[in-house]
């Protein structure tokens, strides 16, 4: 017996030969119980409430209704099995299944085993590995306009804010067909990281919002892509101005009839996972980024895809996002403990590893290239991200740098540079890079400095510097634009013919690598440099900062 | 083992502005005789604008007496303000637009011309304070201004301009041709 009561009977006839499905009817009468829905309910018995009166209140029905609705209720069956005849008790006297003029076919055909199924299909097709599921769903924006359509009509509908929604009736019917589809796996209400969305689409969707542009035209903004300005939610909004009897005039209630039903299609979306680690480079060729200009690559490679490649394939992963605390020029080395850096791996179809396969996966990537050195690979939340670049302005940088000088020099000629300390510049934003920052002077402190004599033009200048100090600047001056810079200081013309970065200790190692398993870093990991590492190795092509 | 090899790098090494940048020349500015103007053009297609080798000022000993940026009586040089990454106010400049007027202490006037093109993003205001560094240095600390062209037109602004080569064979003619003006 379905939970109607005397009350409905009126407004389900209303319902019914306004074109409406079973399952609508249930909605519009606020049937909250989700086992009503899940078998096709039988229109018959909508007609059988608690108090009615089987045979004589059946004469006094039929004699009122029209001849077609007599038909109707004859034709019905009482064994529900299957949507196909489900949808035989909807039948008009022309034989043909009508689709339902609110759904639009949604709660009728396509929620039924056979779309249980496709769901599945699609989850397992992915090969995704997770625990639980969440269903959400996604419906053309004429929905609403035909709802409100059913409802702003008087007599149509008693209780307009107990209505059911259409998304919350299909997963009610949904959520446990696709669980024995799937052999168990819950699909949960609320949260979980993998997400199965079933879009709705119907190409009449414009047709039947257009009167809103008409009515409401500031709802609605002109969007510059092919995709229709009929946005759900420009839609509900339209819907909430405009008054109800304007409403009636631009809008038949009931609803047409559609001529088709929706086309339902499958995506499944995993929750982004997010990996962090902290990396070395000992070339002096490689960029940061991709280096791409009009199309064409400019350099080989680069530092974020030699580290994302083995990741990606590893959390079999469509895309990434990567993010570092600060970053060093193409021809500029990174040695020490390592630049922290953090990637967002999107649509991961595998996101569970231990401790044991992370380390493995930092060794494919160490395998991989010499050009860099990946450590303390592990996975860490979504605030990592955002906290890589988090105290950047606090940190202190190390340099190694190779100078070279116009005027011949001896050792005594260079000592005074070990005793300064705490040297403040003006740097006016280089010319190298002006063409995409803003026009600016910064201070930035030089707070000590030690020089190794290598030959009467060459020495190596070791620098402890703020962070976003232009290193190169300071050593060829950029035209006078940096002051003081190292020109000034020697009393020559000096040039800056190689460049190392040690990123600082300080606070990226404890905070912004999260959290539970601080993983400590391993000296086997690296090969050894040293502090002084830039003497061992000067490029053999001879790039040039 | 070292210093010889430093050695030799030293004498071939390309400076700072043989590594990125590209010389391009406009002789005989405005028709005026050798006031040529060198414009050194960085990869990223910003321009500074400098005294080429050859220019009156750069010759005879000549010192300079003042360094004027206010071009006319509604316009300095100095004024131009630039905000933001797009470099929004800056003074549009053509070719011929001035930048400054220099007069040497022997009384001669020179006024130092764009040549290109483009948004002047800043002028040297070193030079004011210490104009001997554009004689010492106007490749270098005696640039006049930095100027940056539209992105459309950062190729097209040199096909007005000489390269190093032409510009040389320019300067061999004069010499050949007569004395030089002093």
């Amino acid at each position: 017996m379905l939970p109607l009561k005397e009350k409905d009977k009126p407004i389900i006839q209303k319902l019914l030969s306004a074109g409406c499905c079973a399952r609508c009817v249930l909605r519009f009468c606020c049937v909250s119980v989700q086992a009503a829905y899940r078998k096709q309910p039988e229109v018959r018995l909508m007609l059988q409430t608690d108090d009615y009166k089987s045979k004589d209140a059946a004469e006094s029905e039929t004699s009122e209704d029209p001849p077609n609705k007599r038909a109707k209720l004859e034709t019905s069956i009482t064994d529900v099995q299957s949507e196909e005849e489900a949808a035989a008790v909807v039948k008009s006297k022309d034989g043909d299944s009508r689709v339902c003029v609110v759904c639009l076919g949604i709660l009728q055909g396509l929620c039924g085993t056979t779309q249980a199924i496709k769901v599945s299909e699609a989850v397992k097709a992915g090969n995704y590995e997770f625990d639980t599921l969440v269903l959400s769903v996604s419906l053309p924006a004429q929905l609403c306009v035909r709802e409100v359509s059913m409802v702003v009509e008087k007599g149509l509908v008693l209780d307009k804010d107990d209505v059911i929604q259409v998304k919350e009736a299909f997963k009610w019917i949904m959520q446990g067909m696709v669980t024995k589809e799937l052999g168990g796996i819950a699909v949960v209400t609320k949260v979980s990281p993998f997400e199965v969305s079933v879009e709705f689409t119907h190409p009449e969707t414009d047709a039947d919002c257009h009167f809103l542009a008409a009515t409401c035209p500031d709802c609605f903004k002109p969007t510059k892509n092919k995709q229709s300005v009929f946005t759900r939610m420009a839609v509900v909004k339209a819907l909430e101005k405009i008054p109800d009897a304007k409403f009636l005039k631009h809008y038949p209630c009931p609803p047409t009839q559609p001529t088709s039903s929706c086309s339902p299609q499958v995506q499944c979306l995993h929750v982004s996972v997010f990996v962090a680690g902290r990396y070395n480079k000992f070339c002096r060729s490689l960029p940061q980024t991709p280096w791409v200009i009009d199309g064409e690559r400019r350099m080989e490679s680069s530092v974020e895809e030699l580290i994302a490649a083995p990741i990606l394939s590893a959390f079999r992963a469509d895309g990434f996002n990567f993010s570092s605390s600060g970053r060093e020029d193409v021809d500029v080395r990174t040695l020490g403990n390592g630049r922290p850096f953090a990637m967002e791996l999107l649509n991961p179809h595998k996101s569970r590893f231990s401790k044991e396969q992370m380390k493995q996966l930092q060794e494919t990537i160490n395998q991989s290239s010499d050009k860099i050195k990946v450590r303390d690979l592990q996975i860490v939340t979504r605030e990592a991200m955002s906290r890589m670049k988090e105290g950047e302005e606090e940190k202190t940088k190390s340099y190694t740098a190779l100078v070279w000088t116009q005027k011949p020099i001896q050792r005594e000629d260079i000592s005074f540079i070990d005793d300064i300390k705490d040297l403040t510049l003006d740097q006016k934003t280089p010319l190298r890079v002006l063409h995409r920052r803003a026009l600016a002077v910064r201070q930035r402190a030089i707070h000590s400095m030690s020089t190794r004599f290598l030959d009467s033009h060459h020495f190596y200048l070791r620098l402890k510097t703020q962070a976003g100090t232009y290193i190169k600047e300071f050593v060829h001056g950029d035209f006078g634009r940096t002051i003081p810079n190292l020109c000034q200081l020697l009393k020559t013309d000096t040039d800056i013919l190689e460049l190392d970065v040690e990123v600082g200790e300080s606070h990226i190692c404890k905070t912004n690598i999260q959290k539970s398993k601080h993983i400590p870093p391993t000296s086997d990991s690296l090969p050894h440099r040293g502090r002084s590492g830039a003497e061992q190795d000067q490029c053999p092509q001879g790039c040039r900062p | 083992m070292e210093s010889v090899e430093h050695e030799d790098t030293k004498a071939n090494a390309p400076s700072v502005i043989d590594r990125y940048y590209t010389r391009w020349y406009r002789a005989d500015m405005k028709g005026k005789p050798c006031e040529d103007h060198c414009i050194l053009q960085h990869s990223n297609r910003i321009c500074v604008i400098t005294l080429a080798e050859t220019h009156p000022i750069l010759q005879n000993g000549r010192t300079i007496k003042s360094i004027n940026y206010q071009i006319s009586n509604g316009c300095s040089r100095l004024e131009n303000k630039v905000s933001g990454k797009s470099k929004r106010g800056g003074q549009f400049l053509t070719d011929f637009a001035p930048l400054c007027r220099i007069t040497c202490t022997d009384e001669t006037e020179y006024t130092i011309y764009s040549c290109i093109r483009g948004r002047l993003l800043e002028v040297n205001e070193n030079i004011l304070e210490t104009p001997n560094l554009l004689l010492e240095k106007p490749s270098t600390e005696g640039y006049i201004a930095v100027i940056l062209p539209k992105f459309e037109e950062s190729k097209s602004i040199t096909e007005n301009l000489l390269n190093r080569d032409k510009f040389e064979n320019i300067v061999s003619k004069r010499s050949s041709a007569q004395s030089q003006p002093s």
